[in-house]
């Protein structure tokens, strides 16, 4: 069986269970564009009433938070479920998925792609080109390129977060939210202008979690701001490869951790 | 009320067994707070020190004191009465010889002290470190806090025991338990001061239960609030709690008389 024909069936048989209970897949799905809606009010509240955060005026705030919404929505759908692992884990669900002859990363993403989790991308993708328009985008080939590459690669950082985040149960199986903060910490520092942080955050949401690459930095280069000291212009450009680095990081991660995995004696 | 103290106890125990569980949380819930700290302290440093009667301490007091409460008050709802109604288990919780709710009370006063003690104080004492933390002159405010604090607790169990007894109706309640956890973030204060909010915002905020769970307390234990003016808000508080009681109580009598368990 081809990797393409397992992926159809696998996320073809979700969409379709999904699709017939209706009431409650449009109640989440209100219930996450909600989430989104409340979490940019809190930027919109503070902005109402200071004018700036970090130096970005509303409608800049917004392409930060639509881009790195977006991108973080994307990883949610594909990779979200992950972070259930030690559940699986204690269930002895897990056995059931090494034994078949699928990979077990494409497993876990499918078991429960859950759509509600478009709510966030429909909004964050509205709310980017939206901002973008009124905050001053000027297209020129290079910032259109980097406008489409910024979700991907931010979504690719985030996915790669998401499977680390998910190795680590292996070892930590009561651990779980201990990932949360880099997680769901780097989706909150990921939507907000990075200048509001203190050099030693900054750093190290750059350098170890690369979270303020995803979407403060290309911004930066989208609407030709300034940048903080140590997030100068240029950074918008290093998504790519902060994308390739953590996804090495992740896999090598994932491989222990499955090694490393013995059986809930199932 | 020895078997409500017996259950209360078992759920305190039953927590502090997590230990990794708990330390995670904590690293968790300090991280968050110090993101938190820097957009409310970035916000006020725009502002000029000092933004609707929050300075910097303060703001920083409030970021901290509502991760403290953030586990005890279990902002991100619980979901463990509505799956026990759609599994049909509840069924044996309402043939105990104890109430329903006050069995639920009673776990959750367990759950939330320790919580309240393990999860709430170390990230605080970390704050307190780092940002500086007010706290009140008037000793009588640490004893209006304390009350506040319970009273914030009972507010919002009752408030989250309401949207769990509508899986009697709906079945499946996520979509619900989302919807009902934004709104009471936002509501609440626990993302930014209630006061921060444009007027019509904060006067639909002032007409729900949700400032009663996160703004009140805080407010009173930050010493933000004279004694004298936090006893009018804890009022509000205990008038919220009885009415939420009422309806929650009737819910749950109209939910028995729908209820149909299969396989009985």
């Amino acid at each position: 069986m081809s990797t393409a024909h397992m992926v159809r069936t696998l996320y073809g048989s979700r969409i379709r269970s999904q699709a017939a209970y209706r009431t409650s897949f449009v109640s989440d799905l209100a219930g996450q564009v909600l989430i989104v809606a409340v979490e940019f009010l809190e930027l919109w509240v503070i902005l109402a009433n200071v004018g700036t955060l970090g130096g970005m005026t509303l409608p800049q705030v917004a392409v930060v938070y639509g881009l790195g919404a977006l991108a973080f929505g994307i990883a949610d759908l594909l990779l979200g479920e992950i972070d259930g692992l030690s559940t699986y884990i204690r269930s002895g669900k897990l056995e059931t998925l090494l034994i078949r002859p699928v990979p077990m990363l494409l497993q876990i993403s499918s078991l429960d792609l859950s759509l509600r989790r478009l709510g966030r991308i429909v909004v964050g993708l509205g709310m980017y080109v939206v901002a973008l328009g009124i905050a001053g985008f000027s297209p020129t080939p290079a910032t259109v390129a980097l406008a489409v590459i910024a979700p991907l690669a931010g979504a690719a950082i985030f996915g790669a977060l998401l499977t680390m985040a998910g190795a680590m149960q292996f070892w930590l199986i009561d651990g779980r939210e201990f990932a949360n903060a880099f997680t769901y910490g780097g989706n909150y520092v990921a939507t907000t202008p990075s200048a509001v942080f203190a050099l030693p955050m900054r750093a190290f949401f750059t350098f170890v979690i690369p979270a303020t690459l995803v979407a403060y930095a290309p911004t930066l280069v989208l609407l030709d701001l300034p940048g903080p000291t140590l997030l100068p212009q240029w950074t918008g450009w290093m998504g790519v490869p902060a994308a390739i680095l953590t996804w090495t990081v992740a896999a090598l991660l994932w491989r222990a951790g499955v090694r490393k995995y013995t059986g809930a004696g199932g | 009320m020895l078997a409500y103290r017996r259950i209360a106890a078992a759920s305190f125990r039953q927590y502090s067994t997590y230990r990794v569980a708990t330390a995670a949380g904590v690293f968790t819930n300090t991280i968050f707070g110090f993101i938190r700290a820097s957009i409310m302290l970035a916000a006020i440093g725009s502002a000029g020190g000092e933004l609707n009667g929050y300075d910097a301490l303060q703001a920083a007091t409030y970021v901290w004191l509502g991760q403290a409460l953030l586990a005890p008050i279990e902002v991100f709802g619980t979901r463990e009465l509505a799956l026990r109604i759609r599994q049909g288990d509840v069924a044996i919780d309402l043939l105990r010889p104890v109430d329903l709710l006050g069995q639920f009370y009673a776990a959750k006063l367990g759950r939330s002290g320790f919580l309240l003690l393990a999860r709430g104080i170390p990230p605080m004492l970390i704050g307190a470190l780092v940002t500086g933390i007010a706290l009140p002159s008037e000793p009588f405010s640490y004893l209006l806090g304390a009350s506040a604090v319970l009273l914030a607790i009972t507010v919002a169990f009752l408030a989250d025991m309401m949207v769990n007894l509508a899986a009697f109706w709906l079945i499946e309640t996520r979509g619900l338990t989302t919807v009902y956890m934004a709104v009471m973030n936002l509501l609440s204060g626990f993302l930014i001061p209630i006061v921060w909010f444009p007027d019509w915002l904060l006067t639909i905020a002032r007409a729900t239960p949700f400032p009663s769970m996160i703004q009140t307390p805080i407010d009173t234990l930050s010493g933000r609030l004279s004694p004298l003016d936090a006893l009018p808000l804890i009022g509000i508080q205990v008038g919220w709690v009885a009415v939420l009681a009422g309806a929650a109580v009737l819910m749950l009598r109209a939910g028995v008389r729908s209820v149909e368990v299969q396989g009985g």
